[in-house]
Protein backbone atom coordinates (compact mmCIF):
# COMPACT_ATOMS: atom_id res chain seq x y z
CA UNK A 1 0.00 0.00 0.00
CA UNK A 2 1.06 3.42 -0.87
CA UNK A 3 2.13 6.26 2.18
CA UNK A 4 4.36 6.43 5.31
CA UNK A 5 4.46 2.89 5.66
CA UNK A 6 5.85 2.10 2.45
CA UNK A 7 8.54 4.83 2.71
CA UNK A 8 9.33 3.09 5.69
CA UNK A 9 9.71 -0.69 3.87
CA UNK A 10 11.24 0.91 1.34
CA UNK A 11 14.72 2.55 3.51
CA UNK A 12 14.79 -0.86 5.72
CA UNK A 13 15.01 -3.02 2.96
CA UNK A 14 17.55 -0.48 1.34
CA UNK A 15 19.10 -0.73 4.98
CA UNK A 16 20.97 -4.38 4.54
CA UNK A 17 24.30 -4.83 2.30
CA UNK A 18 22.67 -7.92 1.26
CA UNK A 19 19.69 -7.04 -0.06
CA UNK A 20 21.70 -4.12 -1.75
CA UNK A 21 23.81 -6.88 -3.29
CA UNK A 22 20.71 -8.65 -4.26
CA UNK A 23 19.15 -5.45 -6.47
CA UNK A 24 23.03 -4.77 -7.89
CA UNK A 25 22.72 -8.57 -9.15
CA UNK A 26 19.69 -8.11 -10.80
CA UNK A 27 20.70 -4.49 -12.22
CA UNK A 28 23.15 -6.25 -13.46
CA UNK A 29 20.89 -9.02 -14.54
CA UNK A 30 17.48 -9.42 -14.44
CA UNK A 31 15.21 -12.19 -14.28
CA UNK A 32 17.63 -14.45 -12.47
CA UNK A 33 16.34 -17.55 -10.40
CA UNK A 34 16.74 -17.94 -6.46
CA UNK A 35 18.98 -20.80 -7.32
CA UNK A 36 21.27 -18.03 -9.62
CA UNK A 37 20.70 -15.35 -6.92
CA UNK A 38 22.01 -17.92 -4.22
CA UNK A 39 25.34 -18.64 -6.25
CA UNK A 40 26.63 -14.99 -5.53
CA UNK A 41 26.13 -15.03 -2.07
CA UNK A 42 27.54 -16.53 0.79
CA UNK A 43 24.22 -17.05 2.39
CA UNK A 44 21.85 -20.25 2.93
CA UNK A 45 18.69 -20.66 0.80
CA UNK A 46 16.21 -19.49 3.53
CA UNK A 47 18.58 -16.35 3.85
CA UNK A 48 17.99 -15.33 0.21
CA UNK A 49 14.38 -16.12 0.61
CA UNK A 50 13.91 -13.85 3.50
CA UNK A 51 16.20 -10.82 2.05
CA UNK A 52 14.35 -11.45 -1.26
CA UNK A 53 10.42 -11.33 0.38
CA UNK A 54 11.73 -8.00 2.05
CA UNK A 55 12.30 -6.43 -1.28
CA UNK A 56 9.43 -8.05 -2.56
CA UNK A 57 7.04 -6.14 0.02
CA UNK A 58 9.37 -2.83 -0.54
CA UNK A 59 8.18 -3.33 -3.95
CA UNK A 60 11.90 -2.68 -5.05
CA UNK A 61 11.32 -6.32 -6.83
CA UNK A 62 9.07 -8.29 -8.73
CA UNK A 63 8.16 -11.75 -9.68
CA UNK A 64 7.41 -13.36 -12.89
CA UNK A 65 6.48 -17.37 -13.08
CA UNK A 66 7.68 -18.81 -16.67
CA UNK A 67 6.41 -22.67 -16.55
CA UNK A 68 8.21 -24.03 -12.97
CA UNK A 69 10.67 -21.22 -12.69
CA UNK A 70 9.93 -18.17 -10.70
CA UNK A 71 12.19 -15.19 -12.23
CA UNK A 72 13.14 -11.82 -9.98
CA UNK A 73 13.08 -8.56 -11.29
CA UNK A 74 14.40 -5.21 -10.32
CA UNK A 75 11.55 -2.78 -9.95
CA UNK A 76 13.07 0.56 -10.54
CA UNK A 77 9.31 2.48 -9.72
CA UNK A 78 9.86 3.34 -5.70
CA UNK A 79 13.22 4.56 -6.61
CA UNK A 80 12.26 6.65 -9.32
CA UNK A 81 9.66 7.81 -6.50
CA UNK A 82 12.85 8.80 -4.31
CA UNK A 83 14.56 10.57 -7.06
CA UNK A 84 11.45 12.86 -7.61
CA UNK A 85 10.95 13.42 -3.72
CA UNK A 86 14.19 14.88 -3.25
CA UNK A 87 16.78 15.04 -6.33
CA UNK A 88 14.27 15.99 -9.20
CA UNK A 89 13.97 19.70 -8.64
CA UNK A 90 17.98 20.23 -8.45
CA UNK A 91 17.76 19.29 -11.80
CA UNK A 92 16.31 22.31 -13.61
CA UNK A 93 18.49 24.92 -11.89
CA UNK A 94 21.48 22.99 -13.35
CA UNK A 95 20.22 22.73 -16.87
CA UNK A 96 19.36 26.40 -16.53
CA UNK A 97 22.76 27.38 -15.40
CA UNK A 98 24.24 25.77 -18.55
CA UNK A 99 21.72 27.24 -20.89
CA UNK A 100 22.62 30.44 -19.25
CA UNK A 101 26.66 29.75 -19.72
CA UNK A 102 25.92 28.55 -23.36
CA UNK A 103 24.03 32.19 -24.25
CA UNK A 104 27.01 34.37 -22.31
CA UNK A 105 29.66 32.58 -24.05
CA UNK A 106 28.31 32.53 -27.36
CA UNK A 107 27.91 36.21 -26.82
CA UNK A 108 31.63 36.80 -26.12
CA UNK A 109 32.41 34.90 -28.87
CA UNK A 110 30.46 37.24 -31.46
CA UNK B 1 16.22 -17.80 -27.78
CA UNK B 2 17.46 -14.95 -24.94
CA UNK B 3 14.69 -12.57 -23.75
CA UNK B 4 15.25 -8.61 -22.50
CA UNK B 5 12.34 -8.21 -20.33
CA UNK B 6 12.10 -5.18 -17.79
CA UNK B 7 8.84 -5.26 -15.20
CA UNK B 8 7.78 -2.29 -13.60
CA UNK B 9 4.65 -2.69 -10.73
CA UNK B 10 3.23 0.51 -8.75
CA UNK B 11 0.51 0.46 -6.56
CA UNK B 12 -2.16 3.27 -7.23
CA UNK B 13 -4.80 4.31 -4.78
CA UNK B 14 -7.58 4.70 -7.42
CA UNK B 15 -9.87 2.22 -9.01
CA UNK B 16 -9.39 0.07 -11.61
CA UNK B 17 -11.91 1.43 -14.53
CA UNK B 18 -10.19 4.57 -13.71
CA UNK B 19 -6.73 3.49 -14.07
CA UNK B 20 -7.72 1.72 -17.27
CA UNK B 21 -9.38 5.02 -18.73
CA UNK B 22 -6.16 7.29 -18.03
CA UNK B 23 -3.75 3.97 -19.62
CA UNK B 24 -5.72 4.08 -22.88
CA UNK B 25 -8.92 6.09 -24.33
CA UNK B 26 -8.44 9.11 -22.06
CA UNK B 27 -5.76 10.66 -24.29
CA UNK B 28 -5.79 14.49 -22.76
CA UNK B 29 -5.09 12.69 -19.39
CA UNK B 30 -2.43 10.20 -21.02
CA UNK B 31 -0.41 13.63 -22.07
CA UNK B 32 -0.54 14.74 -18.37
CA UNK B 33 1.70 12.12 -17.14
CA UNK B 34 3.40 10.72 -20.54
CA UNK B 35 5.08 14.27 -20.92
CA UNK B 36 2.86 15.21 -23.63
CA UNK B 37 2.77 12.28 -25.70
CA UNK B 38 -0.60 10.43 -26.06
CA UNK B 39 -1.22 6.86 -27.71
CA UNK B 40 -4.14 6.47 -30.35
CA UNK B 41 -6.06 3.02 -30.80
CA UNK B 42 -9.92 1.97 -30.67
CA UNK B 43 -7.90 -0.30 -27.84
CA UNK B 44 -9.76 -3.47 -28.62
CA UNK B 45 -7.90 -6.77 -29.68
CA UNK B 46 -7.02 -6.57 -33.26
CA UNK B 47 -6.95 -2.39 -33.44
CA UNK B 48 -3.81 -0.52 -34.59
CA UNK B 49 -2.31 1.22 -31.74
CA UNK B 50 0.33 4.09 -32.01
CA UNK B 51 2.16 6.31 -30.32
CA UNK B 52 2.34 10.20 -31.29
CA UNK B 53 5.06 12.77 -29.36
CA UNK B 54 3.89 16.39 -28.97
CA UNK B 55 5.27 17.16 -32.42
CA UNK B 56 3.41 14.75 -33.87
CA UNK B 57 5.86 12.36 -34.76
CA UNK B 58 4.63 8.59 -34.31
CA UNK B 59 7.72 7.13 -32.40
CA UNK B 60 6.17 4.01 -31.68
CA UNK B 61 3.89 1.46 -33.98
CA UNK B 62 1.87 -2.15 -33.40
CA UNK B 63 -1.38 -3.74 -32.72
CA UNK B 64 -3.54 -4.63 -29.50
CA UNK B 65 -3.10 -8.47 -29.26
CA UNK B 66 -5.24 -8.85 -26.20
CA UNK B 67 -7.67 -6.39 -24.45
CA UNK B 68 -9.58 -7.69 -21.09
CA UNK B 69 -10.62 -3.82 -19.47
CA UNK B 70 -9.78 -3.12 -16.55
CA UNK B 71 -7.52 -6.16 -16.21
CA UNK B 72 -5.07 -6.54 -18.82
CA UNK B 73 -3.69 -5.15 -22.16
CA UNK B 74 -1.43 -6.81 -24.78
CA UNK B 75 0.52 -4.63 -27.04
CA UNK B 76 2.68 -5.52 -29.82
CA UNK B 77 4.77 -2.63 -29.72
CA UNK B 78 7.63 -1.50 -33.01
CA UNK B 79 9.55 1.44 -32.38
CA UNK B 80 9.34 3.78 -35.69
CA UNK B 81 11.51 6.70 -35.13
CA UNK B 82 15.04 5.38 -34.72
CA UNK B 83 16.24 2.97 -38.03
CA UNK B 84 18.63 0.58 -35.29
CA UNK B 85 15.76 0.84 -32.80
CA UNK B 86 12.78 -0.07 -35.39
CA UNK B 87 15.69 -3.14 -36.86
CA UNK B 88 15.57 -4.95 -33.62
CA UNK B 89 11.87 -5.54 -34.33
CA UNK B 90 8.56 -5.76 -32.62
CA UNK B 91 8.14 -6.24 -28.31
CA UNK B 92 5.67 -7.07 -26.27
CA UNK B 93 4.21 -5.05 -23.76
CA UNK B 94 1.69 -6.65 -21.17
CA UNK B 95 -0.31 -4.24 -18.78
CA UNK B 96 -2.06 -5.97 -15.30
CA UNK B 97 -4.01 -4.00 -13.43
CA UNK B 98 -4.93 -6.23 -10.13
CA UNK B 99 -7.03 -4.68 -7.32
CA UNK B 100 -5.30 -4.72 -3.35
CA UNK B 101 -6.68 -2.84 -1.17
CA UNK B 102 -7.12 0.47 -1.71
CA UNK B 103 -4.70 0.42 -4.55
CA UNK B 104 -5.15 -0.87 -8.00
CA UNK B 105 -1.69 -3.07 -8.54
CA UNK B 106 -0.10 -1.85 -12.28
CA UNK B 107 2.15 -4.51 -13.45
CA UNK B 108 4.00 -3.59 -17.00
CA UNK B 109 5.72 -6.16 -18.74
CA UNK B 110 7.63 -5.18 -21.43
CA UNK B 111 10.03 -7.68 -23.55
CA UNK B 112 11.39 -8.40 -26.65
CA UNK B 113 13.23 -11.38 -27.91
CA UNK B 114 16.93 -10.51 -27.92
CA UNK B 115 19.24 -9.56 -26.00
CA UNK B 116 20.95 -7.20 -25.16
CA UNK B 117 17.88 -4.56 -26.83
CA UNK B 118 18.11 -0.72 -27.30
CA UNK B 119 14.47 -0.86 -27.62
CA UNK B 120 14.40 -1.96 -23.79
CA UNK B 121 17.27 0.16 -22.52
CA UNK B 122 15.00 3.06 -24.32
CA UNK B 123 11.88 2.23 -22.59
CA UNK B 124 13.51 1.36 -19.00
CA UNK B 125 14.48 5.37 -18.94
CA UNK B 126 10.96 5.93 -19.60
CA UNK B 127 8.55 3.50 -17.79
CA UNK B 128 9.34 4.51 -14.22
CA UNK B 129 8.95 8.49 -14.83
CA UNK B 130 5.74 7.93 -16.72
CA UNK B 131 4.34 5.53 -14.09
CA UNK B 132 5.82 7.69 -11.29
CA UNK B 133 4.08 10.52 -12.65
CA UNK B 134 0.71 8.59 -13.47
CA UNK B 135 0.14 7.59 -9.97
CA UNK B 136 1.11 10.99 -8.82
CA UNK B 137 -1.15 11.99 -10.82
CA UNK B 138 -4.14 9.85 -9.88
CA UNK B 139 -3.40 9.87 -6.79
CA UNK B 140 -3.26 14.41 -5.63
CA UNK B 141 -4.16 15.89 -9.39
CA UNK B 142 -0.94 16.66 -9.53
CA UNK B 143 2.61 15.58 -11.90
CA UNK B 144 5.67 14.43 -10.29
CA UNK B 145 7.84 15.46 -13.20
CA UNK B 146 7.15 17.85 -16.01
CA UNK B 147 10.05 17.18 -18.21
CA UNK B 148 11.46 14.68 -19.70
CA UNK B 149 14.32 15.29 -21.20
CA UNK B 150 16.28 12.43 -19.80
CA UNK B 151 13.77 9.81 -21.52
CA UNK B 152 13.94 11.88 -24.78
CA UNK B 153 18.07 11.97 -24.41
CA UNK B 154 17.27 7.87 -24.00
CA UNK B 155 15.36 7.98 -26.55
Amino acid sequence: MPGQDDTDALFKALADPSRRRLLDLLHAHDGRTLTELCAHLDMTRQGVTQHLDVLEAANLLATVRRGRRKLHFLNPVPLQEIYERWIAKFEKPRLKALADLKRRLEKAHD
Amino acid sequence: MTRSTFLYVTYIRTTPERLWSALTHDAEFMKRYWFGTHCESDWTAGSPWRMVRPDGIVTDAGEILESDPPRRLVIRWRHQNQPEIKAEGESLCVIELEPNGAAVKLTITHSIEREPSQLITAVSGGWPKILSNLKSLLETGEVALKDAYRTECAR
